[in-house]
C-alpha cells in the first residue's frame, strides 16, 4: 500500500546551501573544463579566426558551464519539496465596476461626459494613426515603361538582335533608357517554334518569327518567372511553358501566357514585338495588361 | 554571500521583505515548465548577438562595387546592406560566428515558443485566471515571427529579397486597403525608393525588441503574481505550489539552462552553416533561384500560398488578389483561433472557475484532440511548402502532392481529432499511472460489491 | 646537317600522315562498330536507321556528336521507357563504346562536341549569367530543383564538356542557348562558375547541409537544437524518484 513519505518542508526563512559531495566534484570538473574551453576560444580567436574552431570552443564552454550549474543544483538538499501557499481569493467586495455606475439623477451629465470622452479618445487615436499616411504616396500600380517603339536591351544595355536566339531559347530584356529595377521593366523573351503558336484573336502578329515577350514578374506574388520549360522534340508533354519558381505558377507561352497550373489568377502580361530595320527587337505597343501582382481595393 | 547582498540591497532600498519573498518563490519542478525558459534564453542570445551585428551592419540600399574577398562577386555592384553582411562574415573575426549564432537563435526561439505553447494548450494552463497571459504569449509569438522575417530580409540577398517581393504582394492583397498598404510600406510601388531597408532595420533592431522585452516582463510578472500552475500530485492542491525555491535551487538550474542554451546556439553558430548569403548573391528584381524558401517558421505561409487554387475573384468591382487567401486570411484565422482559445475552451467545457492545477492531456480528451487537430491544420501547409524538395527526394510528383495536400488540409485535422479523442479516452479509462508520482493502489469493485486491488497496478 | 634535318622533317611528315590515316581508319572503324552497337542497343526506340520510331524515340539524324555524347556520357540514354524523364546515372556503355556510338551518330550529321575551357572564363560573369539564366531551374548553387512536370538535376557531377553540351542542346525540357546568344567566353565562364560552386563551394560557415537552405536549417533547429535542449530540460526538471 502507501509508502511513508517525508513530510513536506514548511516555510523556511533561510535556506541552507548544502550540496551532494559527488555532484559537487563533477561540477568542479565541468567548470574547469569550461574554463579550458573558454581559453581555447581566446586562442582560436587570436591565432586563427576560424569560425568552426571558435564556435566549438565557446559553445562547449557555455554548455559545460551550464551542465556544471545544473548538476550542482540537482544535488542541493530540500529540492522538490518546498511548499508555498497561494494567496486567498479576496472576499467579495463591491466590484470595481460598481464605482463607475452613476446614480440615476446624474445620468444626463455623466452620459455627456462619457460621450465627450469617447469622442476625444477616438480623435486622439486617429491623430496617432493618420500620420502613417505620410509614409508613402499612392502611385498608379501595374504600369511599365514599355511603349510602342521602345527598344529591347539586355542586362548589359545592348540592343537585342532577333537572330541570336535559337528556337527553345530565352533571355531577359529591359526597356531601353528606363530603370531596370522597376517592376514593369523585366521582360522574358522566348523563342518557340512558330508551328507551336496558338495565339488568341488579336495577337497573331505579336510574335516575330516565333519570338514572344512577356513580363518577367509573376502575376501571383511578384517573383521573377525565371524558368522556361521547352521540350527538345515537338509535340512532347509537358509542352512549352514559363514557370515561376516560388509557387510554381505555370504560364502557356504558346497561348498568351494563360495559367496552366498554380495559384496565379491572371495570365502573364504579353508585350507585342516587332523587328526594326537593323534586326533588333522593339515593342509594338504597351503591355497587354497590368504588370505584377494584383492589388486589393481596385478592379485590377 | 547572498545574505550580504540582500542586506546591502535592504539598507539602500528598504525592500528586504520583497527580496526575501522573491527568493523564496516556489517553482514547480516538471521539465515542461522549462520550455518557456528556453525561449527566454534564446531571446537573450538574440539580443546579445544582435547588438554585436548592429555594430557592423549598414542598413542602406545604396550600391557600390564589391571589393571584398569573395571572388565570384568582385567588382559587382551590391548594396551597402549586402556588402556589410559579407564583410562581417569574411573580414571580421568571429563575425560569421555571431551572425550564424544569431540566426540559429531565431529559429530555436520560435521553436521553443511553440513547444511551450503546446504544453500550455494541452494542459489547460491558459484557463482562468491566466487568459491575459495567454493573449500576451500569442502576441509575442506573432511578433517573434515578424521579427525573424524582418531580420533575415535585411542583408538584401536573393533569397530574402524574393521573400520581400512576396510580402509586398501579400500587403497589396488585403481587400480595400491593399492598393495603399503595399506602396505605403515601401514608399512607392515595389521596389520603392529603398527606404524599406531602413524601416525593416528600425523595426527589427528597436521597435519589436522593445515591445517583446516589455511583453516578456509583463508575462513574467503575471506568472509571479498568480504563481505557477502545477501538475496534480501528492501534496499538491489548487491552493499551493510544490517544488523548488528560487534560491538556490531554481536560480542555479535556470542559469545553467541559460548557459546550455547559449552553448548549443554557439556550437551551431560555429559548426553548421546557416543563411550563406554570399552563395545566394545580391537581390535582383529580374532574377530568381529555384528552391527558395523562407525560414522554417514561415513555411506554413509559403505552403498556403502554393496550395490555394487559382482564384482571384472580383467582388463588387474590386479584385481580391490570390495571395490574400494564403498570406492573410489563413494566418489571421489561425491566430484568431489561438487568441480565442481560452474563451472557446470555456464555452465548450462550461468551466468558468479558476484553475491552478494542470490537467494531463488525456484527462481532457476533447481539448487535447482539438489542440492536435488544430496543430495538424497548421502543419499540413508546412509540408506543402517543402513539396518541391519532397518531389526531388522521394519522387512524388509536385502536382500530385498539391492535390493530395489540398484534401489532407481538410481531412487530416478531422482524422487526427478523432484518433486523439479515442486514444485519450482509452488511456484515461485504462487507469495507467493515475497520478504523477503516485504510488498507491487502484481498487476495483467486484461483482459481489467488495473492493479488491486491480491486478497489475502498483 | 641538312640531311639530318631533312630526315627529321620526312619522318615527322610520315608520322603525321600515318596517324592521320590511323585516325581516319580508326574513325571509320569506330563508325562501323558504333552502327553495330546502335543496332543492338538503340534501334528498338530510335529505329534501325536512327530515323525514329513513332511514340518511342525521336529521329537522331542531325543531332550530332554533341547530343549523343551528352546523353550517353551522363547515362541518360538508353532510357528504360519512352515517356520517362531522362535522369543522370552510371553510363550503360564503356568510354570506348560511347566514343563509337558518338562517331556513328556524328556521321549522320549535326553539331560536334563543343570545346570549353573553364580556366579561360570569368567567375563574375559566370555567376551573373548563371543567376539570370540558369538559377531559376538549377538553383543558385547548382543543387537542382523542380519545374512543373519534371525535376531539374543538380550540377555537381557535370563535367565542363557536359555543361557546354547541355547549354547548346537543351536536353529534355531545358531551353538551349546558341553561340550567338552565349559566346565561347560566356560558356567558359558558366562552366567555371558551375564547377567551382558545386565542387569547391565557399562554406565558411561550417556544415553546408546540402546547400539547400532553410528546409534543412529548420530541421536542424528542431531535431538537433530543440532535441538537445529538450533532453537537457528533462534532465534538469523533475527527477524520476
Amino acid at each position: 500500500m502507501t509508502r511513508p513519505r517525508a513530510p513536506l518542508e514548511p516555510e523556511d526563512p533561510r535556506q541552507e546551501v548544502t550540496g551532494d559531495p559527488a555532484r559537487e566534484l563533477v561540477s568542479a570538473v565541468l567548470l574547469v573544463a569550461a574554463a579550458v574551453a573558454a581559453a581555447g576560444f581566446v586562442a582560436a580567436y587570436l591565432l586563427s579566426g576560424d569560425t568552426q574552431l571558435m564556435g566549438l570552443a565557446i559553445g562547449a564552454g557555455f554548455v559545460l558551464l551550464g551542465l556544471a550549474l545544473i548538476v550542482f543544483a540537482a544535488g542541493l538538499a530540500g529540492e522538490g519539496r518546498a511548499v508555498e501557499e497561494r494567496p486567498l481569493p479576496e472576499p467579495v467586495q463591491p466590484s470595481a465596476g460598481e464605482i463607475v455606475t452613476a446614480p440615476a439623477s446624474a445620468i444626463t451629465r455623466r452620459r455627456l461626459l462619457a460621450g465627450a470622452a469617447g469622442l476625444a479618445g477616438a480623435s486622439l487615436g486617429a491623430t496617432a494613426i493618420v500620420p502613417l499616411a505620410s509614409l508613402g504616396p499612392a502611385p498608379a500600380l501595374g504600369r511599365s515603361a514599355w511603349r510602342e517603339g521602345r527598344r529591347l536591351v539586355d542586362d548589359a544595355g545592348r540592343p537585342v538582335k532577333a537572330e541570336i536566339m535559337e528556337t527553345g531559347s530565352f533571355l531577359t530584356a529591359f526597356p531601353e533608357g528606363a530603370s531596370k529595377e522597376a517592376l514593369g521593366s523585366p521582360l522574358i523573351v522566348v523563342r518557340i517554334a512558330p508551328s507551336m503558336l496558338n495565339p488568341p484573336p488579336g495577337r497573331e502578329d505579336w510574335a516575330v518569327d516565333g519570338i514572344l515577350a512577356f513580363s518577367k514578374i509573376c502575376t501571383h506574388a511578384g517573383c521573377a518567372v525565371a524558368m522556361l520549360r521547352y521540350p527538345l522534340f515537338p509535340d512532347r508533354e509537358p509542352g512549352p511553358a514559363l514557370v515561376c519558381p516560388c509557387h510554381y505558377s505555370t504560364f502557356d507561352v504558346t497561348r498568351a501566357g494563360e495559367v496552366l497550373f498554380g495559384p496565379a489568377g491572371r495570365q502573364l502580361p504579353q508585350l507585342p514585338l516587332r523587328l526594326r530595320a537593323d534586326g533588333t527587337l522593339e515593342a509594338a505597343g504597351p503591355m497587354s495588361g497590368p504588370v505584377g501582382p494584383a492589388a486589393g481595393g481596385v478592379d485590377w | 554571500m547572498i545574505d550580504r547582498l540582500v542586506d546591502a540591497v535592504d539598507e539602500r532600498t528598504g525592500r528586504s521583505r520583497l527580496v526575501r519573498k522573491a527568493l523564496r518563490y516556489v517553482f514547480p519542478d516538471h521539465w515542461s515548465f522549462l520550455l518557456g525558459e528556453i525561449a527566454l534564453y534564446s531571446f537573450v542570445v538574440l539580443v546579445a548577438t544582435g547588438i554585436y551585428l548592429a555594430l557592423f551592419f549598414e542598413p542602406s540600399l545604396t550600391r557600390h562595387a564589391y571589393q571584398g574577398s569573395y571572388t565570384p562577386l568582385q567588382g559587382r555592384e551590391v548594396s551597402e546592406a549586402y556588402r556589410s553582411t559579407l564583410d562581417l562574415s569574411f573580414h571580421v573575426k568571429a563575425g560569421l560566428l555571431m551572425r550564424q549564432t544569431h540566426h540559429w537563435a531565431a529559429l530555436v526561439f520560435i521553436a521553443a515558443i511553440l513547444c511551450h505553447l503546446l504544453r500550455i494548450l494541452l494542459t489547460g494552463a491558459f484557463r482562468r485566471p491566466r487568459e491575459p497571459n495567454h493573449l500576451i504569449g500569442g502576441a509575442m509569438l506573432s511578433l517573434a515571427i515578424l521579427e525573424g522575417f524582418a531580420g533575415y530580409s535585411l542583408p538584401d540577398d536573393l533569397l530574402s529579397g524574393m521573400g520581400l517581393a512576396i510580402a509586398y504582394s501579400v500587403a497589396l492583397s488585403v481587400p480595400v486597403v491593399g492598393e495603399r498598404l503595399g506602396p505605403l510600406l515601401w514608399s512607392g510601388e515595389y521596389p520603392g525608393s529603398g527606404v524599406i531597408e531602413s524601416r525593416l532595420y528600425l523595426l527589427h533592431v528597436l521597435i519589436i525588441p522593445l515591445i517583446l522585452a516589455g511583453l516578456i516582463a509583463i508575462h513574467l510578472m503575471m506568472i509571479a503574481l498568480l504563481k505557477h500552475t502545477q501538475f496534480a500530485g501528492p501534496g499538491r492542491t489548487e491552493r499551493n505550489v510544490v517544488g523548488t525555491r528560487l534560491w538556490p535551487g531554481y536560480a542555479l538550474r535556470s542559469l545553467g539552462l541559460m548557459a546550455v542554451v547559449a552553448g548549443v546556439l554557439l556550437l551551431l553558430g560555429g559548426l553548421v552553416q546557416i543563411n550563406p548569403v554570399w552563395q545566394y548573391g545580391p537581390y535582383d528584381v529580374a532574377a530568381a533561384s529555384n528552391g527558395v524558401q523562407p525560414d522554417w517558421y514561415m513555411g506554413w505561409l509559403i505552403g498556403a500560398l502554393r496550395l490555394m487554387p487559382a482564384v482571384e475573384p472580383t467582388v463588387l468591382g474590386v479584385t481580391v488578389p490570390n495571395p490574400f487567401f494564403g498570406g492573410v486570411l489563413f494566418p489571421a484565422v489561425a491566430f484568431g483561433v489561438l487568441f480565442a482559445w481560452p474563451f472557446l475552451d470555456r464555452m465548450v467545457s462550461r468551466d468558468r472557475s479558476p484553475h491552478h492545477l494542470l490537467e494531463r492531456p488525456r484527462d481532457a480528451p476533447v481539448r487535447t484532440a482539438a489542440v492536435l487537430g488544430f496543430a495538424t491544420w497548421v502543419i499540413v501547409p508546412f509540408l506543402a511548402g517543402a513539396s518541391d524538395r519532397i518531389f526531388v527526394s522521394f519522387d512524388v510528383g509536385y502536382e500530385l502532392q498539391v492535390t493530395v495536400m489540398r484534401v489532407a488540409w481538410v481531412v487530416a485535422p478531422a482524422v487526427v481529432f478523432l484518433i486523439a479523442l479515442r486514444v485519450c479516452r482509452r488511456l484515461r479509462s485504462s487507469g495507467e499511472r493515475p497520478l504523477r508520482g503516485w504510488d498507491g493502489t487502484v481498487l476495483e469493485r467486484s461483482e459481489s460489491g467488495g473492493f479488491r486491488p486491480r491486478a497489475g497496478r502498483e | 646537317m641538312l640531311r639530318r634535318s631533312l630526315a627529321a622533317l620526312v619522318s615527322v611528315a610520315l608520322l603525321a600522315a600515318a596517324s592521320a590515316a590511323t585516325v581516319h581508319a580508326a574513325g571509320q572503324a569506330d563508325i562501323d562498330r558504333g552502327r553495330t552497337l546502335f543496332a543492338e542497343r538503340c534501334s528498338s526506340c530510335h529505329g534501325a536507321d536512327a530515323m525514329g520510331v513513332q511514340h518511342q524515340g525521336p529521329s537522331l539524324i542531325g543531332v550530332g556528336a554533341l547530343a549523343a555524347d551528352f546523353e550517353l556520357s551522363t547515362g541518360r540514354m538508353p532510357l528504360a521507357a519512352p515517356n520517362l524523364q531522362p535522369i543522370r546515372s552510371d553510363p550503360s556503355f564503356s568510354g570506348a563504346d560511347i566514343r563509337r556510338l558518338v562517331a556513328y551518330i556524328a556521321s549522320l550529321g549535326g553539331p560536334a562536341i563543343p570545346s570549353v575551357d573553364p580556366s579561360r572564363g570569368s567567375m563574375l560573369e559566370g555567376r551573373d549569367l548563371f543567376a539570370l539564366q540558369c538559377a531559376g531551374c538549377h538553383q543558385i548553387s547548382g543543387a537542382g530543383g523542380v519545374v512543373t512536370g519534371a525535376t531539374v538535376p543538380a550540377l555537381d557531377q557535370a563535367t565542363p564538356t557536359q555543361i557546354a553540351e547541355a547549354v547548346r542542346l537543351g536536353p529534355y525540357l531545358m531551353p538551349r542557348f546558341g553561340p550567338e546568344q552565349l559566346d565561347q567566353h560566356q560558356l567558359d565562364s558558366i562552366a567555371l562558375y558551375v564547377t567551382q560552386t558545386t565542387r569547391h563551394p565557399d562554406d565558411a560557415g561550417g556544415l553546408p547541409l546540402g546547400h539547400l537552405g532553410p528546409i534543412p536549417e529548420g530541421m536542424v533547429a528542431w531535431l538537433v537544437a530543440m532535441g538537445a535542449l529538450l533532453v537537457v530540460a528533462r534532465m534538469t526538471g523533475e527527477r524520476a524518484s
